[in-house]
């Protein structure tokens, strides 16, 4: 009675109900998913478009900056026609070899070092300014030494990929250590836990977190490190492609091999994201957005 | 009156015998200091002498900072004293001690494990074989009323089921002595007074010695057969006070009630009043 007097204007039949609350929040729901999507399409569309057309209308030179259509030529060819070292196929699995072996190293070596380091403090003070002092040095670098001392084959490219990822992990790990709960360790101490209790039941899993975020970082640079050093010298692989390509002044072969290895990074990152997903499945559902992209 | 009362047990020892005795915390002289981050040092707390009887719980009541945690780190043999002795059982402590289980005031819950994994945790360290431990587990999470929340996470559950969890967590070893540091210090109002009638029933079943900190004297009167005041920092033994309500005490909320509660209640604000004072001084001087 006191809402009709309140609110005049308003008849029996505009009386919402919970089911028109429900429907209409479907709605505002599926209108908004419909414009993201509409956004994400809009967005290759300009850029891909853009370039074309800028190339085209020869505003921009094809020339030094490649063109869709030609990226797309390259690509064909590629995966047709193959390289002078041999079929693409052969090629991207030796990069992706020498990346996933790098990776491997790396984030084993990060990870032990990463938890010794944080769990003694005695190591920690004494290699601290030392592993700064590395971290600061431009590590790719040190590819140009790999190369010549260890040849063209894979070893170089593994060992440089396995020095990018190291260090990612490696601060993530000894991070990790670092934040555990001390009342956890306390706890588990108290009931009677060993030091390689402690460490299995409450450091390594409470590490796990930072680690893991850490990889997603890290196969990029394990990508990073063997395209790198094919570059600077080897027999097959993506890098060498790239290095052949500018060579020759062509670009859009460049462009596709950048695209290759993009789908490449992509499709490792999901698998990453699998595993995100199985090892920390006791996490809250994400508290940030900047989780969900 | 209860005040320096001698080492007279305030309630009827449980079962007599000669085990029993393991549970006793002797703790005489104890001085800690610390080195502050400036390179200073702190004494935290000074010369402490008290006796927990097996069997016995034991309240400590100070202002913050008076060195409370500090004197629960020594029994458990997580930190060391500068000076005097703590001695379960007659020993001396000597690293971590035995048959101690300890509650804090945060949950000191494993996130990733869930609230079966966190139990389980106890008796697995001890060598339980996995089948038995997980029975055990499932019993105690039935004894403390979360039956049918094994699989859950802790961070799905309220804070005083988490503290339920805490509680079985602890309990389930058997110990005999629990030390908990204010463990239900960042409850509301209601569920704390749950958790302290659970917390008394839990132990009248099991009878561990229990020393149990806190600043809430209403907690330590209804909870406590002793409580003992700190003094401010450094922290010693002011006083010591029986407290004679009889036992099975129920529920928490309606011995608040009782003349005798608020008597006692009384006697001790009185001794307590002036460290507060003195305490909130120190802090405000210092800032």
């Amino acid at each position: 009675m006191s809402s009709t007097i309140a609110n005049p204007a308003s008849s029996a039949g505009a009386v919402e109900t919970e089911s028109d609350i429900q429907i209409a929040a479907r709605r505002a729901r599926r209108r908004r998913t419909a414009l993201v999507w509409l956004g994400r399409l809009l967005v290759p569309v300009i850029i891909i478009g853009g370039w074309q057309w800028f190339t085209s209308a020869g505003i921009v030179d094809k020339f030094f900056f490649g063109q869709p259509t030609g990226v797309y030529h390259a690509l064909v060819d590629l995966f047709t026609k193959g390289t002078a070292f041999g079929s693409i196929w052969l090629n991207l699995w030796i990069t992706i070899k020498e990346a996933l072996y790098g990776f491997l190293l790396g984030t084993g070596a990060g990870i032990v070092f990463g938890l010794l380091l944080g769990q003694n403090r005695f190591l920690a003070e004494v290699f601290g300014p030392y592993i700064k002092i590395a971290n600061s040095i431009p590590r790719i670098i040190l590819g140009s030494i790999f190369v010549v001392a260890f040849g063209l084959g894979t070893f170089p490219k593994v060992l440089l990929a396995a020095v990018l990822v190291f260090f990612i992990v490696f601060f993530n790990a000894f991070q990790g250590v670092r934040e555990v709960d001390q009342n956890l360790v306390a706890n588990v101490k108290v009931l009677g836990a060993s030091p390689l209790q402690v460490a299995r039941h409450v450091t390594i899993p409470s590490a796990l977190t930072w680690i893991i975020a850490s990889l997603h970082t890290a196969f990029g640079f394990s990508i990073i490190g063997a395209l790198v050093a094919e570059v600077l010298g080897a027999q097959h692989g993506i890098g060498l492609i790239i290095v052949q390509a500018q060579g020759q002044f062509d670009m859009d072969t460049v462009f596709a091999a950048m695209l290759i290895m993009a789908v490449v990074t992509l499709v490792a990152e999901s698998f990453l994201a699998l595993l995100e997903k199985r090892v920390l499945s006791w996490r809250p559902p994400s508290r940030s957005e900047a989780q969900a992209i | 009156m209860a005040e320096r009362s001698s080492r007279r047990l305030a309630a009827a020892p449980a079962a007599d015998d000669v085990s029993a005795d393991a549970a006793r915390i002797e703790i005489s002289g104890l001085t800690k200091r610390f080195l502050t981050p400036k390179g200073e040092p702190f004494t935290a707390i000074r010369d402490v002498t008290f006796t927990v009887e097996p069997g016995q719980f034991c309240a400590i009541v100070g202002p913050t900072g008076c060195g409370k945690s500090t004197t629960l780190g020594q029994v458990s043999g997580l930190e060391r004293p500068s000076a005097g002795t703590v001695k379960v059982g007659g020993r001396e402590v000597q690293g971590i001690t035995r048959g101690v289980s300890f509650m804090f005031q945060a949950d000191a819950l494993f996130p990733w494990k869930t609230v079966l994994g966190n139990v389980v945790i106890g008796p697995t360290l001890t060598g339980t074989p996995r089948k038995d431990a997980i029975a055990l587990a499932r019993d105690w999470l039935r004894r403390v009323g979360l039956a049918g929340f094994e699989d859950r996470y802790p961070h799905q559950l309220s804070g005083g089921m988490r503290k339920r969890v805490a509680m079985a967590a602890a309990l389930i070893n058997q110990p005999k002595i629990l030390l908990m540091d204010e463990p239900f210090g960042a409850l509301d109002v209601q569920t704390k007074a749950i958790m302290q009638t659970e917390l008394l029933g839990l132990w009248e079943q099991l009878r561990p010695s229990v020393l149990f900190i806190t600043h809430d004297l209403d907690e330590a009167v209804a909870l406590a057969d002793r409580v003992f005041i700190m003094t401010s920092s450094p922290g010693s033994i002011k006083h010591s006070f029986d407290i004679d309500l009889p036992r099975p005490r129920g529920e928490v909320q309606e011995i608040r009630h009782e003349p005798r509660f608020l008597e006692l209640q009384n006697q001790i604000w009185a001794s307590l009043k002036d460290e507060v004072e003195r305490a909130y001084a120190q802090t405000a001087g210092a800032a």
